[in-house]
């Protein structure tokens, strides 16, 4: 078996990562945009009339939410160009298991912090409700996902086997956004997108969740540039790998052809 | 604020979550860099 990282590597190599002005542009304003939600979350912003004040943790909650949802719609998306174009590049690929990574990193957050909400507002942390039923399941399927990802190496193979499941996993986003409309549940429906087009929240309450949501979503975007980017060094590696102990094998074998000539 | 514990936790496990995986990501990146010619890095 060839030990990758020990294989010297062929021209040159540099240790710069997987940043560019662009991923430091998009970092800044997500750490600017980032320091104004917790300062408007935890001192600008009123205590909600029902929620009291559980609500501040709604500014983290909704964001980590759509993001999730965003990640996972941007896999299904990649992992269709990824299906249509699959003999020319590995590149959609690569993002739909990027955004897929940092989707899931998200959904896992936006259950932990339902759930604390849960304890303060309805007294317990896990209800089997259609709601959180549903967003776990979501979670779930998306982990299997990932672990579908990591069966083989062989990225062709990869890409084909994990493009299907992620075509098939985005169907589960409307279940659960509109579960709390299709079933009786506990959860509240959406205070923002919800059926009715209206906007249950004002002023800076609002504005707060906007800039959160911007937020994660740049976060989001940093994450899945460099993940995509560390994914396309990690296939290199091996490439880089293969290649040169094809390279030792093939020199082994005309010295040990020549000494025996 | 009685409810401070549910809230501080609510935002430092998602702060600190991201931070973590950026932190891994951009070390991961690093040590990885070294090991692959520069010419894999179409975005240098």
């Amino acid at each position: 078996m060839t030990n990758a990282a020990a294989t010297p590597v062929s021209g040159t190599a540099t240790s710069k990562g997987t940043a560019t002005t662009a991923t430091r542009l998009i970092g800044a304003a997500a750490l600017a945009l980032t320091a104004f939600v917790v300062v408007s979350a935890f001192w600008l912003t009123p205590a909600d009339a029902v929620q009291g004040e559980s609500v501040r943790i709604m500014y983290v909650h909704v964001p980590t939410a759509w993001v999730a949802y965003l990640a996972f719609v941007v896999t299904a998306i990649t992992s269709g160009f990824s299906l249509a174009r699959r003999h020319r590049t590995l590149g959609f690929d690569r993002v739909a298991g990027a955004s897929a990574e940092v989707g899931v990193l998200f959904m896992a957050m936006t259950l932990v912090t339902g759930s604390l909400w849960g304890r303060l507002t309805w007294g317990t942390f896990w209800q089997w409700d259609p709601r959180l039923t549903t967003t776990l399941f979501l979670f779930v399927t998306y982990v299997g996902y990932l672990a579908v990802r990591n069966i083989d190496t062989d990225p062709q193979r990869r890409a084909r086997r994990s493009a299907v499941i992620a075509l098939l996993a985005v169907l589960e986003i409307p279940l659960v956004h509109f579960s709390v409309v299709l079933w009786r549940s506990l959860h509240q429906e959406a205070s923002v997108l919800n059926p009715d087009g209206d906007v249950r929240l004002d002023g800076l309450m609002l504005f707060t969740l906007f800039a959160g949501v911007v937020a994660f979503s740049l976060i989001y975007v940093w994450l899945v540039l460099h993940r995509q980017r560390l994914a396309a060094l990690a296939d290199a590696r091996i490439t880089t790998g293969l290649d040169a102990a094809i390279a030792a094998r093939r020199a082994e074998a005309a010295s040990t052809s020549g000494a025996g000539a | 604020m009685d409810d401070i514990g549910f809230i501080l936790a609510s935002w430092l496990l998602t702060l600190g979550s991201v931070s973590v995986l950026a932190v891994a990501t951009v070390r991961r990146a690093k040590r990885l860099a070294s090991q692959v010619p520069d010419s894999a890095k179409p975005w240098r």
